[in-house]
């Protein structure tokens, strides 16, 4: 149970990161990109190819296709996304759905239908583990994820919070015609936070290689996990999307204990209980009713005893 | 350089089939303070959005000191030094009013308005400088919007609405802000206010549009209130009235 929770809990590190993408383009440009999860696949076969072809380090690999993913980030924006943005929010779901219709047929033309994992280019770190008392074994290469997905986010958070760029972005989100009549021009940022976006896709796709196997056509359950995380954690936080990916991990982790299907079983229904308690509160809040039922804040108890 | 600062040339501008704005002439000199009045409907957020460049016109010139910005971005037009506090102040909500002035310090035109400079030129704001913009009162956020906009370090600022929905006493604040920049002679202001009194005792011209027209222009010193309420709710003919001093 304890080593499912903390397996869970390093699976969330993986969710977050590959979420945060997804969460900014939304908080930024207002895309939904449906084919966030197919660009993921994109990143772990570019360090699959790199890694293969050239007999790179994994790591390395890595290093070179995050820049790549950048650009192709910011040319997705500027001769894509950004035309579609101007017809309303149907145009841009389309659009992206076809984009990941295109790269997965692309990939399969490339590299074929066969999963493929980068598990044996990192050698020994594949199953190395450390022993904890209790004899609870945590793997060493999802502990580093982990690590990594935090040093990522707290990076980005860093870089919204005390950066011309972070806060132009986060201005642009707020409100775009505001951030234009501040100088913001929302071409350089919106491309900005296109690369950032399609980078962590890319990473977040690299270091799912390194701990399972990748297809393909695997971007669409990539985009469902994407969704649920950034779902259980609110839009428009990035500790809130870690806070999400960490308790997708968790459910799951505990769903694969009662049986095989309910890892993703148990996601699923994390999510539509979130999803279906956020609708409660918003029905409430609008009916101008506590959150629950009989709930009172504390003040407003103390002013009705009194 | 010419004392024009802002010269507008037959600008026309439409919601749809509405036209809000009909081929309007009008200049700003250097320095100088001018009301915007109108009734509801009258085209003056409008007038202000076209000229900030964040509504499109559909015919005219706007021409910032000799140059023809109408095809600018809004984000080219501040950098080229026009800034504009829009209805609603619409600030960064979750950003403190520090992150506020600085997106636009440094997005902005560069110039000498830096944060301690606006922290000057406002006494509101010092107190609320690391506060949450979604936090403030009507008042400090007029205040926080107006800082804003200064540290683009502009040539002609826009105010749309300074007074809507404030109390007396953050319109008293708000003027007062207004009045240190006068002072300071730095920077033309386009007002739009819907107090008669107050924008005739505050500014040095004033403009009365009706219908997308202005129909009464003139200094305000020269211009009786009678006028002005005539041509505000349309009672004179529409043709336009030039008021001599």
């Amino acid at each position: 149970m304890i080593e499912a929770l903390i397996q869970g809990l390093l699976l969330g590190g993986f969710y977050a990161i590959l979420a945060a993408g997804l969460s900014l383009m939304f908080g930024v440009m207002r895309i939904i990109n449906l084919a966030h999860g197919d660009l993921a696949i994109v990143g772990a076969f570019g360090v699959i190819a790199l890694t293969e072809r050239f007999g790179l380090s994994p790591w390395l690999a890595l290093a070179l296709v995050l820049p790549v993913m950048a650009l192709i980030g910011i040319a997705l924006q500027r001769w894509l996304f950004a035309r579609t943005l101007r017809a309303g929010i149907l145009l841009p779901l389309l659009v992206t759905f076809g984009l990941g219709a295109v790269l997965q047929n692309a990939l399969y033309g490339v590299f074929g239908s066969e999963a493929r994992s980068l598990g044996n280019a990192l050698g020994d770190l594949a199953w190395a583990s450390w022993e904890l008392p209790g004899g609870i074994i945590v793997g060493q290469l999802p502990v580093i994820i982990f690590v990594i997905a935090v040093a990522v986010l707290a990076g980005l958070q860093l870089m919204l919070s005390f950066t011309r760029l972070g806060r132009a972005i986060r201005a642009a989100a707020s409100d775009p015609e505001a951030a234009a009549l501040c100088g913001v021009d929302a071409t350089r940022v919106h491309r900005a936070a296109a690369a950032i976006a399609v980078a962590l896709a890319g990473l977040a796709g690299a270091l799912l290689a390194m701990q399972a196997t990748v297809e393909p056509y695997g971007g669409p359950m990539l985009l469902i996990q994407a969704f649920e995380a950034v779902v259980i954690g609110g839009i428009g936080s990035l500790w809130g999307t870690l806070l999400g990916g960490v308790l997708l991990g968790v459910a799951q982790s505990l769903g694969a204990l009662w049986s095989p299907q309910g890892f993703q079983l148990a996601g699923h229904l994390l999510f539509l209980a979130v999803l279906g308690a956020r609708l409660w509160r918003q029905h409430r809040h609008q009916l101008g009713r506590p959150a629950l039922p009989g709930w009172r804040h504390p003040r407003a108890r103390k002013a009705v005893r009194a | 350089m010419s004392d024009t600062l802002l010269e507008v040339q037959g600008l026309r501008a439409a919601h749809g089939q509405l036209v809000a704005v009909r081929d309007l002439d009008f200049s700003i000199a250097r320095g100088e303070v001018v009301a915007l009045i109108g009734a509801n409907g009258a085209g003056k957020t409008t007038l202000l959005r076209c000229l900030a460049g964040v509504h499109p016109t559909a015919a005219g010139r706007v021409m910032l000191d000799g140059t023809d910005i109408t095809a600018l971005l809004a984000h080219q037009r501040v950098r080229r030094g026009l800034a504009m506090v829009p209805e609603g102040r619409r600030l960064f909500d979750d950003m403190s009013v520090r992150e506020n002035l600085r997106v636009a310090g440094d997005h902005g035109r560069p110039g000498d308005w830096t944060i301690q400079k606006v922290l000057d030129a406002l006494p509101a704001l010092p107190p609320i400088i690391d506060r949450p913009a979604g936090a403030l009162s009507g008042g400090q956020r007029q205040a926080a919007a107006i800082g804003r906009a200064l540290m683009t370090n502009p040539d002609v600022l826009l105010l749309d609405e300074v007074s809507l929905g404030l109390s007396p006493l953050a319109v008293e604040e708000v003027y007062r802000n207004l009045a240190h920049l006068r002072e300071a002679g730095r920077t033309s202001l386009l007002l739009v206010e819907q107090d008669l009194s107050r924008a005739m005792a505050f500014a040095d011209r004033v403009l009365c549009l009706r219908e997308g027209r202005i129909v009464l222009q003139g200094p305000a010193q020269s211009l009786t209130r009678e006028a002005v309420t005539a041509a505000y709710f349309g009672v004179e003919a529409d043709s336009p009235t030039e008021a001599h001093s």
